[in-house]
């Protein structure tokens, strides 16, 4: 079978952005850049398919300006087969993501598409959602386990409270949550052979999707800070401050 | 305005973050209805009219609902969508398993997780891990919004007398099929809704030594959460995480044991009251925001904690 992973490039999980003094966004200027983290085990998990024999072939896909393509080769060096890139300078929002991801899955026909299940810059937590819904097709969200099982997938899901395992009709959108597996590093052997795997760059136009956003950012503003308190010397004047001070117990 | 409040329950009762939900709808003022969809809900469809504000409670009582199945009840609330200006619901894994759903079916933006309503069309929301808030306008039709529970002061959950309506429509999506759940079960309150939380992390060594927690937890009728790295040690179940990506949490008093506060950490926790740290790294960034910190071996501290909140 065929799967599709969608790869968002986005800071750095390490990076603490600062918004901008003029209030327009947050400044992304000389900040370290990599594949968000749920989409690196939505890759991994594409991956451990193919070599368990479930799964053939793996096309992955990312949108955005040209530097995407540095995550797909990321992909294609961790075992994807082939990379779309579909290219735009335009910030995407969720459902034209969703919608361009659809048009890329009415060509390529996956049996399986995987997705992280929220990107760490925009925390929308969407965009699975969206392209299942736009596809018709069924949706594992927050996925810590994967069990292909002839036309159907087994997701078991982190939910409140719990677990729940769904059985799904394939094809299927499944989004990744921390728990379902840990993703390996890129070999420089296989870093060296993904610069010779397709990669084809389109455009949204090239899709008839128009992505015209529907949301407007008014302003970005930096979070109220949070002032350090006191060091407290033993846990009796913990207590004791608790009780009298901040009166929480 | 028109708007149409999805509730958060478990077939057995209705969650408070339901009532924050509501909240958030009458700051954006008009009608609000609620829909109750889940499988033997009578009572919540109850607790639902008694809250405050709400004018009338749709309920979808039907199995095809039982287990909150994305696809079905994605299907269920675009059948009622019409005429409202905005659907809401909190941004649990429900919420959020459906409502980007919804929203696609409906060709338009979902706004996850709001924590203010600036007007009508305008919310805000953190991003980048709480580390920058957005003020958002949404042009179109029907906003579709998840709220976040913390975000907005709970209505009163007794007082109002909304009519309870019963629906009859059964919406089967047919891709998808509930096998089974393990729920972890727990006497303590709801780790989102608590008071007072404790939290342990990779600090706490195994998950036996979580027990310790526990203890001093049910003298405070406190939950218990996790860092991220507890749970992925296996030490805890995952429904207890806190932060970016797990729960938030902003109660009264959050105690955070062994956790060295990474920002992924801080963005489920840091609107907290009043906020303790205790760490034997007087150097961990959990210190910058906590209100009272204890520079200490846990091992000891918290034991010496449990005597003194016995004595009390
Ligand atoms: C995509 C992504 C999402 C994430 N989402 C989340 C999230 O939602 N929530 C979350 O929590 N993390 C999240 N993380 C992980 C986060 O970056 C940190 O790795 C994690 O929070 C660290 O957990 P910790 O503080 O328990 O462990 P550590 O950072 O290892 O800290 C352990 C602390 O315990 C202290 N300690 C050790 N022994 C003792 C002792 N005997 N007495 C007292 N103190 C002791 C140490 O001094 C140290 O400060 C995410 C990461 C990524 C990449």
């Amino acid at each position: 079978m065929k799967v599709l992973v969608a790869v968002k490039r986005v800071v750095d999980y390490n990076v603490k952005v600062r918004v901008k003094p003029d209030n327009s966004g947050v400044d992304l200027a000389n900040v370290k850049m990599a594949m968000n983290p749920f989409c690196e085990i939505a890759v991994e998990e594409a991956v451990r398919l193919k070599e368990k024999g479930v799964v053939n072939e793996i096309v992955v896909v990312s949108i955005g300006p040209k530097a995407c393509q540095e995550q797909i080769r990321t992909a294609l060096a961790l075992g994807a087969d082939r990379g779309i890139h579909i290219e735009t300078d335009a910030e995407i929002q969720s459902l034209q993501v969703a919608k361009l991801l659809k048009a890329v899955a009415d060509k390529e026909q996956p049996n399986l598409v995987i997705l992280g299940k929220q990107a760490i810059d925009s925390d929308n937590n969407q965009t699975g959602q969206m392209l299942a819904a736009l596809a018709g097709m069924s949706q594992g969200t927050f996925a810590s386990e994967i069990v292909i099982d002839g036309d159907k997938v087994n997701v078991t899901r982190e939910v409140d409270g719990g677990m729940m395992t769904v059985s799904l009709t394939l094809p299927a959108v499944v989004t990744t949550d921390l728990r379902l597996n840990e993703p390996r590093y890129a070999s420089l052997p296989n870093i060296m052979k993904a610069k010779k795997k397709p990669l084809e760059s389109i455009s949204p136009a090239d899709l008839g999707v128009d992505v015209t956003p529907r949301l407007t950012i008014v302003k970005v503003e930096a979070p109220a800070s949070r002032q350090a308190g006191i060091k407290v010397a033993d846990v009796a004047e913990l207590v004791n401050k608790l009780k009298n001070e901040a009166k929480v117990i | 305005m028109s708007i149409l409040v999805i509730a958060e329950h478990d077939n057995s009762s209705l969650k408070q973050a339901t009532l924050s939900v509501i909240a958030a709808a009458k700051v954006i003022g008009g009608n609000i209805d609620v829909l109750v969809a889940g499988e033997n809900v009578a009572a919540i469809a109850e607790a639902a009219a008694k809250a405050d504000g709400v004018n009338k409670v749709m309920v979808a009582d039907n199995a095809v609902y039982g287990h909150f199945l994305g696809e079905n009840l994605s299907q269920l609330i675009v059948e009622l969508a019409e005429g409202y200006t905005h659907i809401l619901a909190a941004a649990g894994s429900t919420g959020k398993d459906t409502m980007p759903r919804v929203a696609a079916l409906l060709d338009v933006a979902q706004i996850s997780d709001i924590i203010r309503v600036e007007a009508p069309d305008t919310f805000v929301r953190p991003i980048y891990a709480g580390n920058a808030i957005a003020t958002i306008k949404s042009s179109d039709s029907v906003k579709v919004i998840t709220v976040r529970p913390t975000g907005f002061d709970p209505v009163a959950a007794e007082g109002g007398s909304a009519s309870v309506e019963q629906l009859d429509v059964v919406k089967d999506a047919g891709l998808s099929t509930f096998v089974s759940e393990q729920k972890a079960k727990s006497d303590r309150p709801d780790l989102a809704s608590a008071g007072i939380v404790v939290s342990g992390g990779r600090g706490m060594q195994n998950g036996e030594n979580f027990k310790m927690l526990e203890q001093i937890a049910d003298l405070m009728g406190a939950a218990v959460g996790a860092s991220r790295a507890a749970v992925d040690a296996g030490f805890v179940p995952n429904d207890m995480q806190v932060g970016q990506t797990g729960k938030i949490v902003a109660p009264q008093l959050y105690i955070a044991v062994g956790i060295s506060g990474a920002i992924q950490h801080l963005a489920g926790m840091s609107d907290s009251k009043v906020i303790v740290a205790i760490n034997k790294d007087e150097e961990a960034p959990i210190f910058q925001v906590a209100d009272y910190g204890l520079v200490a071996d846990l091992f000891e501290a918290i034991p010496k904690l449990e005597e003194e909140l016995k004595k009390a």
